[in-house]
């Protein structure tokens, strides 16, 4: 009898938990929301409260059991030789690897894409090798080129040209051509890609009437070529403005750790690194963090700015 | 006019064959000194001499014998790195796919959201997030800290990808979503069923490009990572680039089979390595 009862009572609950599920399978309304969930959860908590915590850190001195708000005093610390230091460093890295990293590439795809080129592939990919390697690995092989000893490939370089061997690392000037060098090698295949699929963008019709018109190679390149590439450029140049502020682990690497001699490897992040996690200056290292953000957003603005990115959006 | 061309060609592919030697000089460095004694490297420094009688196998040989913990670091990396890429290739085409075909309120300030992640350097996060993580620690009792999944998690939904699945799914005929719809099919199958694999052939490069950025990954699993066992291969061999020197022989066999298997994906995969590291660049 009982079990009767049940077996009727059943039948009508399944359909609903049923017609729920359904419901929510079918709810176009709450779809989307499903689908950027995860997104939203992430942003909130990995990214949001991250900075506002760090926002709140900087005007704080944090110690173990006690919190104390101390105001701008963390700011006006940033006033501090290595700090200005790091700075240089990023900021000098940052144009370097731009007056290189951009014309050189631009031009190697230019000269590969060229019609008279042979097996373009090979050499794309082979110039693309370098950036599969990690920058721990290309670190290692760099520090191990530009070693102090006579035997060292820069320095038997160095010495066939009739020079002294160089305690490559130990120097402010030579260390900072071995960061450059690593970066060139790492990133110009890269760029060169980049670069190259701005080409495949270019209408073969551009070139063909400009044949037609009579225009020679160099006219080719400065009417139709570079103005075609701009929007790859102005990508390369901001996500490169971005790496080379926030540039950490080549220093790391070619310095084999964070402390490098009379701080000539300290990089903006490098320091950040040394105060909060280091000295466990939490406060000091999320004011340093926040003057990171606020160069590279100014240095990208200003970038924008004089290439007519931002004032284009605007009329628009 | 024809001979003028053959001489292009000809300096063209000279320019190009030099260059990629250049390119090639710090590699055949390494695989060269991989063959010296460690202490003839540190003695002289890493040059281009092939010198036949102190050259052997003993760096592998060492390497091999698994005294220093290298094939851990090894596995734990290709642990890391194909859980990871997984992860994060499903969820962010996931949330992408909720960008590219619906409509709804808020739609605009979440996408600045995901445009506003983009433009924050990464290397800021990393402190206030490692303090979250000591919170969730002494909070909720959750180890995030010492864990793959604290390296994973956080940017498990990463913004670059979302923006990628945005673009490439939004390019995907929409009829197909109301055909799913008219069939009875529900939001979720429509995705699973239909559109995801659809979107297969863009799962490739995107998954390449962070693959790479998962294998080679070093300032996040630094801080992260706490015990020498959960070392990824970059740390590892960071950790052994000491000023003493005293396991160059690991360091430098080490740094060559670090490349070899990202080096023969890329020979197998070329098309989808070059797909991903411009997948940013066009279609932004």
């Amino acid at each position: 009898m009982n079990a009767t009862v049940q077996h009727a009572a059943k039948p009508p609950r399944k359909p609903t938990n049923e017609t729920t599920l359904r419901h929510f399978g079918y709810n176009q309304k709450l779809a989307p929301y499903v689908f950027v969930a995860p997104f939203i959860f992430t942003f909130l908590l990995f990214f949001l409260y991250p900075m506002i915590s760090t926002v709140i850190m900087s005007f704080q001195n944090i110690l173990p059991n006690q919190v104390e708000f101390i105001g701008l005093r963390n700011y006006i610390n940033l006033n501090d030789p290595i700090f200005f230091k790091a700075l240089s460093l990023n900021l000098r890295y940052t144009f370097f690897t731009l007056l290189i990293l951009i014309p050189m590439p631009m031009l190697l795809a230019v000269l590969l894409d060229s019609k008279l080129m042979r097996a373009r592939n090979f050499y794309r990919s082979t110039l693309f090798i370098p950036a599969l390697t990690s920058v721990v690995v290309a670190g290692t092989i760099f520090r191990l080129i530009f070693g102090e000893m006579p035997g060292s490939l820069m320095n038997q370089l160095v010495v066939l040209f009739g020079a002294k061997p160089i305690k490559w690392l130990k120097l402010a000037d030579t260390s900072f051509i071995a960061l450059i060098m690593l970066a060139t090698w790492r990133w110009t295949g890269v760029n060169i890609l980049y670069f190259l699929a701005g080409l495949q963008n270019i209408p073969r019709e551009l070139y063909e009437s400009a044949e037609i018109d009579g225009a020679n190679a160099w006219q080719r390149f400065t009417r139709i070529v570079f103005p075609m590439l701009k929007p790859v450029t102005i990508y390369v140049l901001t996500i490169s403005i971005y790496g080379g502020m926030a540039m950490f682990t080549e220093s790391y690497m070619i310095f084999s750790g964070n402390r490098s001699p009379n701080n000539i490897g300290i990089t903006i992040v490098g320091y950040l690194y040394r105060k909060a996690f280091e000295e466990n200056n939490m406060g000091y290292g999320s004011a340093i963090g926040l003057a990171l953000l606020l160069i590279v957003m100014i240095v990208n603005v200003i970038q924008l700015y004089l290439n007519g990115t931002i004032r284009r959006e605007k009329k628009v | 006019m024809k001979s003028r061309k053959r001489i292009v060609s000809l300096l063209l592919v000279l320019l190009f064959t030099v260059l990629a030697a250049i390119v090639l000089v710090p590699l055949y460095a390494i695989v060269l000194a991989s063959f010296k004694p460690a202490t003839e490297v540190l003695r002289k420094g890493l040059n281009l001499s092939i010198d036949w009688p102190v050259m052997s196998m003993d760096n592998y040989r060492f390497l091999f014998s698994g005294t220093e913990g290298y094939f851990q670091w090894f596995g734990n990396s290709v642990l890391l790195t194909v859980v990871q890429t997984i992860c994060t290739l499903l969820v962010s085409a996931f949330v992408g796919y909720g960008f590219a075909v619906y409509d709804f309120k808020g739609k605009n300030l979440i996408f600045t959201c995901v445009l506003l992640v983009m433009m924050v350097p990464l290397e800021i996060i990393i402190l206030p997030l490692f303090q979250l993580f000591m919170g969730i620690k002494a909070t909720l009792g959750i180890t995030l800290i010492d864990s793959f999944a604290g390296i994973i998690l956080p940017f498990i939904a990463q913004a670059m990808p979302i923006f990628f699945f945005r673009q490439y799914m939004s390019g995907l005929p929409h009829e197909f979503v109301d055909a799913g719809r008219v069939d009875g099919c529900s939001e979720y199958g429509i995705y699973f069923r239909i559109m995801m694999p659809l979107a297969i052939p863009s799962f490739a490069a995107m998954g390449i490009l962070i693959g790479m950025n998962s294998w080679n990954g070093f300032l996040w699993p630094l801080i992260v990572i706490r015990s020498q066992s959960k070392m990824t291969l970059p740390l590892g061999l960071a950790s052994l680039l000491s000023p003493y020197g005293n396991n160059y022989s690991v360091l430098l066999a080490g740094s060559v089979m670090a490349i070899i298997p990202v080096l023969i994906l890329f020979v197998c995969f070329q098309r989808y390595f070059i797909e991903g590291m411009t997948a940013g660049g066009v279609k932004g």
